[in-house]
């Protein structure tokens, strides 16, 4: 799965050969300087001709340059690396997401959600920073300090060999396990207590008011003693891991020492290698000391990545036919065609029916008003229309042909959906109203944001078109929001309009206000009026009841 | 975010170590063991550096009994490494744990919550909550293991050039040579706090946002087929960002190279002129060997420490916020008048009166009231009526005590809220508020949470006055469901009926009900207006509303608009739209 994750985001073991090779010059050279350093000093002591060092004096100084060097190069590749492959999972991600959204995705009933998988994508990037140069360095610089150590005298490569094998295995599982261990426990303790405190700190002054706040306090404690209780266990484990990575390096060093020592006391090894050997031993753990980091976020992401994957593998259920039926899409052509819907039927999930007893005609530039409550499926319809949903059964034609013998895209050009909540992106007005219609002139777009009752108001911005809305178009009210959207349908010059519940969030004098400029700007157009409310104007139109 | 550029090596927050008692142990728990662990580093440079020097110039001593004591050293340095670790994630956990108590116990206190009569942005609650439960992460980075290091970077140079010096003065004299470098890092780790949360916080949070934008902007854009063109906008936003970020990290990784080249440089200086001085025969091999594996020891802590900042001080941002949250409630208030031992009985039905009661909120520049007098009489209904923005709500939260007035007074039975204390004042109201919240729990609980030992006869006898009794016993478990966020939703209109049944059977003397009738349907809000009027004699009551049934029941009507009551009339005299 992780191996998925890694071809979806293009982290190929060709990619990561430059930060880890830089990653192990820098821990080599780390570990040669003080070996080197210690030869240096050992041999000295026996005072021989000073020329005879210069050798290993140039190669201190030489690897006290390659050193940092080498290792700010690699931290720079590896991040490079790193927002590569993020840039390649989210356009992988988006490209599958694009033709589920929003019907086949069910992340978009939940808005939070969808933050949470963004979020997972955006986890990845510790993929390559955290866990893969780390892990390819650990083995590059474990696998040349080895054979070096060895070559000089191979019973301290072995003890060498052991023990970054058990450094590099032992604490990092050990710490893997203590998280997958805990990390499923302490995050529902902690999303209970999250939904908890959330809940009495909104409902605080009802509380008070009820004079129930002892109660709201006693379940708090309640639920952050068990957080409390959860944490610690958590603590002691990943101590523990920390305090065995300790161990094992300076034990390795004190078993390479007393190995040499023998070996230089029965003879069988120069002394002056004893200082070497041990402190390049020392040293080489450095290679597998990021690996318990690694082997920490490894569970978080292992997760990240199957909710990531999940989405990517989602299906969707709309195919476009293999000879699609002609539409006129341009825009001189297109027309509104007669829509004839006959009980159409969509099946979740575990057999729940939505949408059975909804029959309608929408004849060219009438008006049709689809009421009913909230969870009958209205939305559902809409979606059916528009095609981003299959349809299990019953009859949806234009023009007397089944909708599902047109390509889905040319259907959405004659069919416009304005959802419920039309997303507003964080970017200029002139962005927001343009995307309908790439290349528009900024007198259509004007002229399209006036026929929606903006004019007055665009004018009034202080950059105009230019002006910035923020994010989620939170400088909006919702009547502005809406007639945005409405002058994006307008631009994109549809001969249907559908509107899903335009009023949800409105008040009810925003709510008339804005269905009287609807009924105003749509004129000579088909609409369907999807609302749970007040219709407006749309009062006298057909009335279709769901549910 | 944004303040983390200001942020600059700060070792620890006073408003912290002020607050909690557990920051302060740990506190303690550091210095002794960075004391120790220093102790413990000297040790094993020196007991390393005796056993080679042994090895290489034998002089009859035994290796073993050194190579015995040096893993002694070894074990108790894993010990204390494991102390360390789990004595600060403890107090992170704890602090965090004493925090959120403090906070919801501030914000369950109206009185204490100052400044909240402000209206904050929705979502506020949540923003703060999740600081207070996922800022422990961060807060773990900074107790368990940037506090420990920072009591190193302190202990362990100093110990270094103390027992060099002591050892061989002359390759001390060489390690000062690249102290200089310490300051020059201290600025440009201070840049790079800078440049890092440049390159993070704006590139990469603008970056998230951005895709994050155009995944929830998705159906909109399929809506218009526009979606498969954002796919080359993603690539082209991700990867100019790349460039740009990684300019600013190649600025923000020079305080690494920087020490790391200081920690390699001084290593081959002090090897290099040791080498000299042992090869001149003025120094022996021993005190030559501590010097070098004491050497990089110098700079060691200072660069983790470095590494630690940035993801400390990113996570202290969730603790500083809590702080900020809890130091906003801490502002010290007129002591309220010594709390009365007997509470005076209170009349089943009291008079409430507002006299000359002004509230101006500092965000904007009218008054939300404007000397406001209103009587409820013993047992009369009293509606409000007005636009929005009249003041309405806010004249419901004065009478509740959730809003002190600026001048004027409000009274129950010739008591304020001053004199008789918030916690008595709350005894006589029950309220309905705009927006009734529900809590996960079952709906009887929701009911009753203003009367917790209410009988199930008296909480659906409750529920009917209020019109809920019907869709309640609709509901799968009836009155045992589970509502609230973690429950069954109710529509707008059902909370509201919860709302006022938990209103009516808490079964104060005085009633405070804000629109009992929105999102109701006709007939409910009919039946609701017949409940209002049974009410009459038992409670006074004040009912906010826009409801023409509701009014025609109220004894008296009066028009509240832009903060002034207008024109106090009698319910049939009031020439309500019907």
């Amino acid at each position: 799965m992780i191996r998925r994750m890694c071809e979806l985001a293009g982290l190929r073991p060709r990619r990561l050969l430059v930060p880890v090779a830089l990653g192990t010059i820098s821990v080599v050279a780390g570990a040669a300087l003080v070996g080197i350093a210690g030869y240096l000093i050992c041999r000295a002591a026996q005072q021989p001709p000073i020329l005879s060092l210069t050798v290993a004096m140039v190669a201190v100084r030489a690897l006290a340059f390659l050193r940092p060097g080498a290792r700010y190069g690699e931290r720079l590749a590896a991040h490079d690396l790193a927002f590569r492959c993020l840039g390649r999972l989210r356009t992988r991600v988006f490209s599958a997401l694009e033709p589920l959204a929003p019907a086949g995705v069910e992340s978009y009933r939940d808005g939070e959600l969808l933050s949470r998988v963004v979020a997972d994508v955006d986890s990845m990037q510790d993929l390559a920073v955290r866990v893969a140069v780390p892990a390819g360095t650990a083995a590059g610089a474990g696998l040349v300090l080895v054979a070096g150590v060895g070559a000089v005298f191979v019973p301290v490569g072995l003890v060498l060999g052991v023990g970054l094998v058990c450094a590099a295995v032992g604490p990092p599982l050990l710490a893997a396990r203590v998280v997958t261990r805990t990390a499923r426990r302490q995050a529902g303790l902690r999303a209970g207590l999250t939904s908890d405190l959330v809940e009495i700190l909104d409902a605080a002054e009802e509380i008070w008011l009820n004079e129930a706040d002892g109660r709201a306090l006693a379940r708090v404690e309640a639920d952050d003693a068990a957080l409390v209780d959860a944490a610690l266990r958590d603590a002691r484990g990943a101590g523990l891991a920390d305090a065995c990575g300790v161990a094992i390096a300076g034990i390795t060093t004190v078993v390479a020492l007393g190995v040499t020592s023998a070996a230089a006391a029965a003879g069988r090894l120069d002394a002056l290698a004893v200082a070497p050997l041990t402190l390049v031993t020392l040293a080489a753990f450095e290679a597998v000391l990021p690996l318990a980091a690694a082997a920490r976020a490894m569970p978080g992401l292992v997760t990240a990545a199957h909710r990531v994957l999940d989405l990517v593998d989602t299906r969707t259920g709309v195919v476009d036919p293999a000879r699609p039926l002609d539409m006129p899409t341009a825009p001189e052509h297109r027309r509104a065609p007669q829509i004839r819907v006959r009980q159409p039927r969509v099946e979740r999930r575990a057999g729940v029916r939505l949408l059975d007893e909804v029959s309608f005609d929408l004849e060219p530039h009438a008006r049709v008003v689809i009421a009913g409550p909230s969870g009958s499926g209205k939305t559902t319809l809409a979606h059916v229309l528009v095609r981003f949903l299959e349809r299990d059964g019953g009859e949806v034609r234009l023009d007397g042909h089944d909708v599902r013998a047109h390509r889905a895209e040319d259907v959405r050009r004659t069919v416009l959906l304005s959802a419920q909540v039309p997303h507003v992106f964080d970017s200029t007005v002139r962005e927001n109203v343009v995307l309908a219609h790439p290349g528009a002139s900024d007198s259509d777009i004007l002229a399209a944001l006036a026929h929606a009752q903006l004019g007055d108001w665009v004018e009034a911005l202080p950059d105009g078109l230019d002006t910035r809305v923020g994010e989620g178009g939170r400088t909006l009210s919702g009547g502005e929001r809406q007639r945005l959207a409405l002058a994006r349908s307008l631009l994109a010059d549809s001969p249907v309009f559908i509107f899903d519940e335009p009023t949800a969030h409105l008040d009810a004098t925003a709510a008339h206000a804005l269905l009287d400029d609807l009924w105003g700007a749509t004129e000579g157009r088909s609409v369907l009026l999807i609302t749970h409310g007040d219709p407006g104007p749309f009062g006298g139109c057909v009335r279709v009841v769901t549910g | 975010m944004t303040d983390t550029a200001d942020r600059r090596l700060r070792p620890f927050d006073r408003r912290l170590l002020r607050r909690v008692r557990a920051v302060r142990r740990v506190l303690a728990v550091d210095i002794a063991a960075g004391l120790a662990g220093t102790v413990l580093l000297l040790a094993q440079a020196t007991l390393l550096a005796t056993a080679v020097s042994v090895v290489v110039e034998p002089r009859g001593h035994a290796v073993a009994g050194l190579l015995a004591t040096l893993a002694a050293v070894v074990v108790i340095r894993a010990g204390l490494a494991w102390t360390v670790e789990v004595s600060g994630r403890r107090a992170a956990t704890t602090v965090m744990s004493e925090l959120r108590r403090d906070l919801v116990a501030l914000r369950l206190r109206p009185e204490d919550g100052g400044g909240r009569d402000a209206p904050t942005h929705e979502g506020a609650n949540s923003e703060i909550v999740m600081s207070a439960v996922q800022g422990v992460d961060g807060l773990e980075t900074y107790l368990a293991r940037y506090l420990p290091q920072v009591v190193l970077a302190v202990t362990v140079p100093v110990a270094v050039l103390v027992w060099s010096a002591a050892v061989d003065l002359t390759s001390t004299l060489v390690m000062l040579v690249t102290l200089p470098v310490v300051p020059l890092f201290m600025v440009l780790i201070g840049r790079s706090a800078a440049a890092r949360a440049r390159a993070n916080w704006e590139a990469l949070l603008a970056l998230s946002a951005h895709f994050l934008d155009v995944v929830r902007g998705l159906p909109t854009l399929r809506a218009f087929n526009r979606g498969r063109a954002q796919v080359t906008r993603i690539a082209e936003t991700t990867d100019a960002y790349r460039r740009t970020t990684m300019g600013t990290l190649r600025l923000a990784f020079l305080s690494g190279l920087v020490l790391d080249f200081a920690a390699t440089l001084s290593t081959a200086l002090v090897a290099v002129t040791l080498g000299v001085r042992l090869v001149g025969g003025t120094l022996g091999l021993r005190p030559a060997l501590t010097v070098l594996l004491l050497v990089p020891e110098l700079y060691a802590p200072v660069r983790a420490l470095g590494t630690l900042f940035h993801a400390s001080a990113d996570g202290l941002a969730a603790t500083e916020r809590m702080l900020g949250a809890l130091d906003a409630g801490d502002t010290p208030r007129e002591p309220t008048a010594a709390q009365p031992r007997l509470l005076p009985l209170v009349p089943p039905a009291p008079p409430v009166s507002l006299r000359g009661v002004t509230v101006t909120f500092a965000a904007r520049s009218r008054a939300a009231l404007a000397g406001v007098d209103l009587e409820v009489g013993p047992g009369e209904l009293v509606a409000v009526l007005g636009p929005s923005g009249a003041g309405k709500t806010t004249l419901a939260r004065v009478v509740l005590g959730l809003t002190q007035p600026e001048t004027g007074a409000v009274e129950i039975d010739g008591m304020s809220p001053v004199t008789c204390g918030l916690d008595a004042w709350r005894r006589r109201l029950a309220w309905l508020p705009q927006h009734p919240c529900l809590l996960t729990a079952p709906i009887s609980d929701n009911i009753s949470l203003g009367r917790p030992h209410a009988g199930r006869t008296e909480v659906a006898e409750a529920a009917k006055r209020a019109g809920a009794h019907e869709f309640i016993c609709r509901l799968a478990q009836g009155y045992d469901t589970v509502v609230g966020a973690g429950g069954v939703r109710l529509s707008p209109g059902e909370q509201r009926r919860v709302g006022l049944a938990r209103a009516l059977l808490r079964g104060a003397p005085v009633l405070v009900l804000d629109e009992p009738t929105a999102h109701v349907d006709r007939e409910t809000a009919r039946a609701i207006a017949m409940t209002l009027d049974r009410l009459r004699g038992t409670c006074s009551t004040l009912v906010i509303t826009h409801d023409s049934d509701v009014a025609a029941v109220a004894d008296r009507v009066v028009h509240l608009e832009g903060g002034c009551i207008r024109t106090p009339a009698s319910g049939a005299a009031a020439g309500v739209a019907r």
